[in-house]
């Protein structure tokens, strides 16, 4: 989808790959929803103390059409998967996921029956946070570490 | 407050005594056991006697116990507005048999009640929408009862994924 | 012509939802003839979980169930479990707590009304109440380290002591925050946006409140004077004084009023807890449950025995069952716990309030407009994870 499939086949491309990550990376647009705890502290890192405007991606998007970026911020239950996953791929490509806080990255403290034991299992996580509830200085290192991953990546090679 | 649980036991004891299997004290808190055909009769009385007025029902919930003949131990907890006291109701169900449902005297009961099914299954009597709701869809079994297992992940210590972490059930 | 009823889902996701609640709504043009609230979608089995671990285990699990309230939950199970074990709790701790849980009730309460505000369209709201809560969750971060799931009470009494200059710091705040209140009702109670919006919408009868077993501030915006701080006191709060706020008016906006003079009442609270705050150990006495000092261990043997049993074996409170009720910001939180003797709990309940007041929903939707669902559910002021547990 978008600029990956307008490209033919056998072409480098470095200034373009430089200038379409620099776009993207800069213009994160998470979809805003939360699940648990961590989806407060989600909220204060958007909050005016930590103001996650600085780093160009407050835009919190309620439609996951127009969003890129999807932060899991808590526990996620056996009966939320689908819809998760649902949400996922209702998202356009290029499309990235940070797991927030330890349930959404292992299973936290909730080992049983009703817990998925890792948001890894159904989404592709690009980005694990661990603390519970992580700090937002830390989500902000996640999202910061998020960008500098997709400077690295090539406009040929972004998984579909 | 102690004194008002005297008056309760008294006057529930006047009114339901062959209704009453037990009653017990423990830290302050008066518990009866009764006998299921009297349920709704007491709650409604507890409810509506004037010098009573337990009028709110706290909580509903349910305890279970494999090892009894009767298995389910569904637990009412009533407050009184007037004498700001507690008063704990308890009736035993074996596995299979109904209990009446209190949807009709508090409308929370009905919500309560969904939970216990869902979580016990036990199942009440005349309730409007006896379905679950918290388990995912497709649950099956009910998860608070002793013989279910927590179903717990053992700590994975390889990051191949051919070897899958081990679920305990 | 043939008119038909529309239903309509709403949520899991959905920004106004605050978190994961999902309503089946049936409607006839805009009017919401029925409200479904469908939850468990964030279904934990806490309660279950509960069970395979030692009691003072349970706590950090108490924190991740209402977490806009961390020490109001903390509270209700330690005051729960020191009954069963009859422990009697010394007068620091005690005030300590009333302290802390009035704090985490402005908390709540700040969350409350800046993501209530902002469903309804106030967008700075939002803002503020987080810019104030900052400050509380400093509190926080001073006593136990930790900014949200501080699980700072202990049965028997505080993790540690309270440190020095708690005091100086919550001053700054009963200092700052009454003006800050008074820029919220600047900014709200008589704007006629937020008064159109919010008088005499989701209103629910006081017999209606009884019936469907709404406490805390809905029932008290209902004009029932009821609040369990005064009418069974735990943790000495009747040696405080304070007033109950109440209002007739059962909508949106008595709510909304309710809450915000209950900020105003919790300074009053702390201010007096702080200036009282007796000297003294900030542990109960009960060798085998509550842990020695840290000291202690390193240098006696008795104490480490102890320790080394409290952390590995546990403890094994009495046979019986005990239920203590405690007014959280949201309303009655209540934990019943059913002990057989072994170091596990044979059952731990929890009377989550959040969990009966969304049942209540459907009461105060019908015959109103879809966007008033949105102001209602903000109303009752939901959090999810003790929703579901
Ligand atoms: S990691 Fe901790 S704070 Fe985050 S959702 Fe899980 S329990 Fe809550």
């Amino acid at each position: 989808m978008g600029l990956e499939e307008k490209i033919p086949e056998g072409i480098l491309l470095t200034t373009v790959d430089k200038m379409t990550n620099w776009a993207r990376k800069s213009s994160l647009w998470p979809l805003g929803f939360g699940l648990a705890c961590c989806a407060i502290e989600m909220m204060s890192t958007y909050g005016p103390r930590f103001d996650l405007a600085r780093f160009g991606m407050e835009v919190m998007r309620p439609s996951p059409r127009q969003a890129d970026l999807m932060i899991v911020s808590g526990r996620v239950s056996n009966k939320m998967a689908p819809v998760l996953k649902r949400l996922y791929g209702q998202m356009p490509n290029p499309k990235w996921v940070i797991s927030m806080g330890a349930c959404a990255s292992t299973g936290g403290v909730f080992n049983n029956y009703a817990i998925l034991q890792g948001v890894d299992k159904i989404l592709p996580v690009d980005i694990y946070v661990p603390g519970c509830p992580p700090r937002p200085e830390q989500l902000i290192e996640g999202i910061v570490k998020l960008q500098e991953k997709i400077k690295s990546e090539s406009v040929r090679r972004k998984k579909k | 407050m102690i004194e008002s649980l005297e008056r309760t036991e008294a006057r529930l004891g006047d009114k339901f005594g062959g209704g009453i299997l037990e009653v017990s004290h423990f830290r302050d808190e008066l518990t009866f056991l009764i006998a299921k055909e009297s349920l709704i009769d007491i709650l409604i009385f507890l409810k509506e006697d004037a010098e009573l007025k337990y009028i709110f029902l706290t909580d509903l919930t349910a305890t279970d116990w494999p090892d009894r003949e009767e298995r389910h131990e569904v637990v009412y907890l009533l407050y009184s507005f007037e004498s700001h006291s507690y008063v704990r109701i308890k009736v035993r169900a074996k596995e299979g048999v109904k209990v009446p449902t209190a949807s009709g005297i508090w409308d929370v009961a009905g919500w309560f009640e969904r939970e216990v099914y869902d979580l016990f299954g036990v199942e009440f009597e005349g309730h409007p929408d006896m379905t679950r709701i918290l388990t995912a869809d497709g649950f099956e079994g009910h998860p608070l009862r002793k013989d279910f297992p927590l179903t717990y992940e053992k700590p994975q210590f390889s990051h191949s994924v051919d070897e899958p972490p081990e679920v305990v059930k | 012509m043939e008119t038909r009823s529309m239903t309509l889902n709403m949520g899991p996701q959905h920004p106004a939802t605050h978190g994961v609640l999902r309503i089946q709504l049936e409607l006839e043009g805009e009017t919401v003839l029925k409200a479904y609230p469908i939850i468990g979608y964030l279904h934990t089995g806490i309660e279950k979980t509960a069970e395979s671990k030692h009691y003072r285990k349970v706590i950090p699990l108490t924190d991740r169930m209402d977490y806009l309230a961390p020490m109001s939950n903390n509270l209700g199970y330690c005051l729960a479990m020191e009954k069963l074990l009859e422990i009697e709790v010394p007068e620091k701790a005690q005030w300590a707590r009333v302290c802390l849980t009035e704090l985490t009730r402005i908390n709540s309460h700040l969350v409350w009304v800046g993501t209530h505000a902002l469903d309804i369209g106030a967008m700075s709201m939002m803002l503020y109440g987080f810019r104030e809560r900052e400050k509380i969750l400093g509190i926080y971060e001073l006593v136990s380290g930790q900014r949200m799931m501080s699980t700072y009470f202990r049965i028997g009494g505080l993790a540690e002591d309270i440190p020095p200059d708690f005091d100086t710091r919550v001053r700054e705040i009963l200092d700052l925050f009454p003006s800050r209140y008074d820029e919220y009702e600047d900014l709200l109670t008589n704007n006629p946006i937020w008064r159109n919006r919010t008088i005499g919408v989701a209103k629910i009868s006081p017999e209606d409140a009884l019936s469907s077993g709404l406490t805390g501030p809905l029932l008290r915006a209902c004009g029932f004077k009821h609040d369990l701080r005064k009418a069974n006191p735990y943790s000495s709060y009747d040696k405080f004084d304070f007033d109950i706020p109440t209002n007739d008016g059962c909508d949106v906006y008595a709510r909304y009023l309710v809450r915000l003079e209950e900020m105003r009442q919790s300074l009053r609270i702390i201010r007096q807890a702080l200036d009282g705050m007796p000297e003294g150990p900030f542990v109960a006495d009960a060798p085998g449950i509550v842990l020695p000092p840290k000291e202690r261990v390193l240098s006696e043997m008795e104490a480490l025995i102890f320790h080394f049993k409290i952390i590995t074996e546990g403890f094994c409170p009495p046979e019986g069952e005990v239920y203590q009720g405690i007014e959280s910001p949201k309303g009655e939180i209540g934990f019943y716990i059913v002990s057989d003797g072994s170091p596990y709990p044979y059952r731990m309940r929890v009377r989550p309030p959040s969990f009966v007041h969304v049942g209540a929903l459907d009461k105060m939707c019908r015959g109103g407009l879809l966007a008033d669902v949105i102001a209602a559910i903000g109303s009752i002021d939901i959090v999810l994870g003790e929703v579901d547990r």
